[in-house]
């Protein structure tokens, strides 16, 4: 646990002592702002319309109006975002040759993975902590629900820790971060689109597709639904992505 | 402390290592000797646990590094060949970190890290930025972060290279202030590197064991010869004539405008030679002594795997 922390601990300090944090929160701040002002500028213009009409105005919903679209939106800049706060975790260690360093101290390469994947797990939720602003916002002037809110939330979360255990596992392969980067980026976005090829599919492959896809899962939580499935999905993939980034550094060693 | 037996190291089909065994005393500084590509770095590698070995064993302290690699790992300061240093950090904080991950207790690091900007000389830098700092300081931080946590067993992948003729001195001593407290592997192309700071040498050139041993015991095993490069201002062809025939001169050389004596070891025939060259005035300029019988083994095993 300790080994974790001295890992994580020096991981942050990268990050906060370089520009990296700064420039990825702000540009992710401003973004998130951005789509937020002109979400809550539609909402306000159609619930103002939709105010006109008895049955229209009981249909007037702020989580599913604002928030759930907010949501999407995020979830597509972290898409973005991540694998420019991951594309160094290992990459620049092999390039700069601390790996030697690291892999000859007594901690193990487990934790010096998961040591990485709670540094860049605390800036996601740093990142995720502010755009909460905008939620207490919303919440003052409104009177959104909680529960669907808190989800949404949860659902970002894990699907940025998603996010980051495939940022790692694609750092470890390589000593360039851009080639990391890309592939992250790359790879993400492929799970993103497989939904769009779901539409096309029928039965069996309609299912798997969907599974498979990333934001699919997403949909419910930002609907409020919590839903067992979505959950064990977002743990999974960010297992696999540690385990496969466990995978490749053991057998560079062993090679 | 350190015992490597028959340790062989594949890449694929290219052997780095092959068979090499050796063993290194406690406290005592043992010089890895060898040209470029002799698979220094590679044995460096497996001792630290960071490469496994295809074959063979090692041992540091009691300890196995295949089997009890984190035990190793816990005795072991080292310095890769490739200074493992975070540009981004103080050369305080870095030797903070690297205290915490070789398991010091907090208590304990403040003072530990003192000690080691001490022992090193980096008071003057030591709230810098690494990224900051010349390469000579760069290197003792990287022997700071060997010795930060008071291994038993400290092993240096070329500690003096890119470092000016000054500095080289410097940290010559400071490996050599180790001495007793510490084991210390240190490797290096440079045999006068081993002569004047290792009490032993393990000298390997493509992988295989050429030679090893303390250094009286290697001298001691190839001299049997002694000898002297003589310059003269005039007449060296026939200057090299009459060295030839003094009593016990073995064998003359003449290269260029040296030439080079050998003769059995016992029988100094210096000054005779010197007596020679003033009677016939030939003008005597120079007599120089040679005799690094392990530098002419090591010459051999470099140039025989120059072509390499």
């Amino acid at each position: 646990m300790k080994n974790l922390w001295i890992i994580a601990k020096k991981e942050l300090r990268t990050y906060f002592t370089s520009p990296i944090a700064y420039v990825v929160m702000t540009v992710f701040l401003v973004l998130v702002g951005f789509f937020f002002y002109s979400l809550m500028y539609w909402f306000n213009a159609q619930s103002m319309q939709m105010a006109q009409n008895q049955y229209y105005a009981s249909q007037i919903n702020i989580n599913q109006m604002l928030f759930s679209p907010l949501f999407h939106n995020i979830s597509i800049i972290l898409l973005l975002m991540l694998p420019l706060l991951t594309m160094r975790l290992f990459a620049e260690e092999k390039k700069i040759g601390t790996e030697e360093l690291l892999y000859t101290s007594p901690i193990s390469v487990g934790e010096i993975i998961i040591g990485k994947f709670i540094a860049s797990l605390l800036v996601l939720a740093a990142m995720l902590a502010l755009t909460g602003l905008l939620a207490v916002f919303t919440f003052l002037y409104g009177n959104p629900e909680l529960a669907p809110v808190l989800m949404g939330y949860l659902g970002l979360f894990l699907l940025g820790a998603a996010f980051i255990a495939i940022g790692l596992f694609f750092s470890s392969l390589t000593d360039n971060q851009i080639v990391a980067a890309v592939l992250t980026f790359g790879s993400l976005l492929l799970f993103w689109i497989i939904s769009w090829a779901s539409n096309a599919a029928t039965g069996f492959w309609k299912d798997a597709l969907n599974y498979v896809s990333i934001f699919q899962h997403f949909d419910n939580l930002t609907q409020g639904i919590l839903d067992t499935t979505d959950i064990v999905y977002y743990l999974s993939f960010a297992l696999f992505g540690l385990f496969l980034t466990h995978t490749v550094i053991q057998s560079r060693r062993w090679r | 402390m350190i015992a490597v037996e028959h340790l062989t190291k594949k890449y694929g089909d290219l052997t780095a290592v092959r068979d090499l065994s050796f063993k290194v005393e406690k406290g005592k500084i043992w010089g890895l000797l060898g040209p470029n590509a002799a698979g220094k770095t590679t044995t460096m590698r497996i001792l630290t646990g960071y490469l496994p070995a295809t074959d063979g064993t090692a041992t540091v302290g009691d300890f196995d590094v295949f089997a009890q690699g984190n035990e190793v790992k816990k005795i072991l300061g080292y310095l890769p060949e490739v200074l493992p240093l975070y540009p981004d950090m103080t050369v305080t904080e870095y030797l903070k970190f690297i205290a915490a991950l070789k398991k010091i207790p907090a208590a304990k690091s403040r003072e530990s890290v003192t000690k080691a900007i001490k022992i090193t000389g980096l008071d003057s830098v030591k709230g810098r930025l690494i990224k900051n700092i010349s390469r000579g300081y760069k290197q003792r931080v990287g022997i700071a972060q060997a010795l930060v946590h008071d291994p038993q067993v400290i092993i240096l992948d070329e500690p003096t290279i890119g470092l000016d003729p000054a500095q080289i001195i410097e940290i010559r001593s400071l490996i050599k202030s180790l001495r007793d407290s510490h084991t210390v592997i240190l490797s290096t192309h440079i045999l006068a590197e081993v002569t004047q700071t290792c009490d032993g040498v393990v000298i390997i050139n493509e992988g295989r064991l050429m030679a090893s041993g303390s250094l009286e015991e290697l001298t001691a095993s190839v001299r049997h010869k002694d000898g002297a490069v003589v310059k003269v201002r005039r007449n060296t062809a026939e200057a090299a004539a009459a060295i030839a025939r003094i009593t016990g001169v073995d064998t003359v050389q003449r290269q260029d405008a040296e030439i080079k004596v050998e003769w059995t070891t016992g029988q100094d025939p210096r000054d005779e030679i010197a007596r020679l060259c003033i009677d016939r005035n030939f003008g005597l300029l120079e007599l120089r002594p040679t005799a690094m019988s392990l530098e002419d083994i090591y010459l051999k095993i470099v140039s025989g795997g120059a072509d390499q």
